[in-house]
């Protein structure tokens, strides 16, 4: 097969990369045999709507990334899945997604990026609704979006402070889910404005409740930094405990399961304000203390949030979705 | 909030997670009330060691539509249990033990409450036509024997095939209100290693062990377009076993009916499928795809020799003289 062979001689010229995501990710080279006779018996079925042929070789299993988590949540890697089999079985249901995302101050000039490549490649052909939260309503540029996904600009007031604002999403969404969104969608994520599609993301992602795994902390074992440790945070996270760094630009889930996340972030956010403190990445440590105790029934795979500071590895083979270059220092202020 | 070093082994943290078991278990019974739901989530912890990185490489760990193919070492039990325990959650076994079959009961149920489902609730559901032959098997707490009284059929095929009516039938009409997932299994086997809460899901199958490693094309699908359960040459995904399988009752309720339905069909049509009601199973499960698949080690036979890849062996055929036990 190609894929061990890579494997193999990338073993031997990068071995530095490999005792790092190894903690994570990396698995040893497959042994020879059986793999071989399974993938060649996994034949991919037709669906009545008609696909028919033998055995796509990008599906072969990757290897080189942990496909399943040990609570058996999926772990969204390209050439893992099959989107017209998942197409096939979303259809029938009829569903309706939202998407929940904030422009408030200077971030009003991601819209037209967000925007136009979400109606490209976000759920295409699937009905998605916007939610575009922003303290400056005039300035959203006219998009022209696909007939099945709608746009809903609401107003929302701006904070001093860029980690307020960032960490009162959770309040709104949550408020805003009790009531309307739970009679308007039934699954709902959270992204981040300043972020560009690149590459289709599809019903992959449609599952209870849905993490992203962090770029920057995929290879980091669990003593990693991220977390938040002092214990007076609500969102701590003790020494020895974790599964993964989950990033708090993309998330989601049912709708119930998302507003139960909201509330409890929120809350954990508002009672460290009572007492003077605030977690070290804001309400991504609230995310992240909920998501260790509520376990994701699926992961998205870095493809899905990829940070542009960073050189792109080879086990991401498709970037999907990533942030937008930009100088924090001017834009946040 | 319990304080826990987690730089010790697995024996201890079994100590320590089931205290937390004791504190989460009341609370997480007024898990629909938002207000005792944050309550809970501030003062519980899952304690458990950290997820190792599951190493199989040789295996396919998961299909192209998510559902996770499930062997040993891709999954850690403590994080399972654990979920399991605060849902809840009661597992029905059903078992068909018609004429001479009640004989397998007894090492059936015995080795059942070794190794099936231990730690959570067990409703075991025998199908029988003679429930004065069930053994007295002594049963660990939470765990329950319900004798249902059926009619055999003279011939061992039509048993076999019933057996779909009869569990659409009872699903309805009683296991809904009493258990949260079925598991549909042959009664002559025997438990030899763990099967616990890794299998659940909303519908799963088994891979039939004579079939893992074959290529489609001799995957044994009924092929006759007249049949019902017909599959065409050039589809299928797997050739799921039909001594294991299971789901949510109403997953279940839905696959059983079908596949019930189109016996009936076929019967009306005088054909019978070329492996009754495993047939009808494969054909349901192509086109509905099951949400998790339990590899051979949940259906073997150590007629079929103990090949590297299989870790564990964990639900095993019981030798059986077949002239001797059907059709008597």
């Amino acid at each position: 097969f190609h894929l061990q062979e890579d494997i193999f001689r990338e073993k031997n010229t990068t071995f530095f990369i490999q005792l790092s995501l190894m903690d994570k990710l990396l698995h040893n080279c497959p042994k020879e045999g059986h793999l071989h006779l399974i993938l060649k018996s996994l034949m991919l079925a037709n669906d009545r709507e008609g696909i028919s042929g033998p055995l796509d070789p990008s599906l072969i299993q990757r290897t080189d990334v942990l496909l399943v988590s040990p609570w058996l949540a999926p772990i969204v890697w390209e050439g893992t899945f099959n989107r017209d089999i998942l197409n096939a079985q979303y259809r029938q249901k009829n569903f309706v997604v939202g998407v929940a995302t904030f422009a408030v101050k200077k971030y009003v000039r991601f819209i037209e990026g967000f925007l136009g490549s979400a109606n490209k490649f976000f759920l295409s052909g699937h009905r998605v609704n916007f939610y575009l939260f922003t303290d400056h309503p005039e300035k959203v540029p006219s998009i022209n979006l696909a007939p099945e996904k709608r746009l809903f600009i609401i107003p929302v007031q701006n904070y001093s402070r860029w980690q307020d604002i960032s960490m009162n999403r959770m309040d709104i969404i949550s408020n805003h889910i009790h009531s309307h969104w739970r009679y308007e969608v039934d699954y709902l994520y959270s992204m981040d404005i300043d972020v560009q599609m690149f590459e289709h993301i599809g019903v992959e992602i449609i599952d209870t409740l849905v993490g992203t795994i962090s770029s920057w902390q995929y290879t980091k074992p669990r003593d990693s930094n991220s977390y938040e440790r002092h214990p007076e945070s609500r969102a701590a996270i003790p020494h020895g405990e974790g599964d993964f760094y989950y990033a708090a630009s993309f998330y989601g889930g049912s709708v119930s399961e998302v507003y139960k996340l909201t509330t409890a972030c929120f809350k954990g956010v508002t009672e460290d304000r009572a007492n003077g403190i605030e977690a070290k990445w804001h309400e991504e440590s609230h995310l992240n203390k909920y998501l260790l105790y509520h376990k994701p029934t699926r992961l998205l795979s870095p493809e899905y949030y990829w940070d542009e500071e960073l050189i792109r590895p080879r086990i991401i083979r498709v970037k999907r979705l990533s942030s937008v270059r930009k100088d924090l220092q001017e834009v946040r202020f | 909030m319990f304080i826990c070093d987690l730089n010790q082994d697995l024996n201890s943290s079994h100590q320590r997670y089931s205290k937390a078991k004791t504190l989460s278990s009341g609370l997480w019974k007024s898990f629909l009330n938002l207000k005792s739901f944050l309550f809970s989530y501030f003062s519980f912890r899952m304690i458990y060691t950290k997820p190792q990185i599951l190493k199989r490489s040789d295996v396919l760990m998961m299909t192209p539509w998510f559902a996770p193919i499930v062997w040993e070492g891709t999954y850690n039990s403590e994080i399972l249990n654990e979920q399991f325990r605060q849902r809840n959650v009661t597992v029905g076994l059903t078992v068909f033990a018609i004429k001479k079959y009640v004989v397998f009961l007894k090492t059936f149920l015995e080795t059942a409450e070794t190794y099936f489902m231990v730690g959570h609730r067990v409703n075991y559901y025998i199908f029988t036509d003679r429930p004065e032959e069930v053994p007295k098997v002594a049963l660990k707490e939470g765990r329950n024997v319900v004798v249902l009284q059926v009619q055999n059929y003279p011939r061992w095929q039509e048993i076999s095939m019933r057996r779909m009516e009869m569990l659409s039938y009872f699903s309805q009409q009683r296991f809904i209100n009493e258990v949260s997932y079925l598991v549909c299994v042959d009664v002559d086997m025997k438990f030899n290693d763990q099967v616990g809460v890794e299998i659940l899901s909303d519908l799963f199958g088994t891979l039939h062990p004579g079939f893992y490693t074959a290529e489609r094309r001799s995957f044994t699908y009924e092929h006759r377009p007249a049949s019902q359960a017909y599959v065409p040459s050039d589809e299928g995904d797997f050739y799921y076993a039909g001594g294991f399988f299971g789901g949510t009752v109403t997953e279940v309720y839905k696959l059983t009916k079908k596949c019930h339905e189109a016996i009936m069909v076929d019967k009306a049509n005088g054909i019978e499928a070329i492996w009754q009601e495993e047939s009808h199973l494969n054909k349901y499960f192509l086109y509905h795809k099951p949400t998790k698949i339990l590899s051979p080690e949940y259906l073997w036979d150590d007629n079929l020799g103990r090949p590297e890849i299989l870790k564990k062996r964990r639900f095993l055929a019981v030798p059986k003289n077949h002239a001797a036990i059907r059709n008597k």
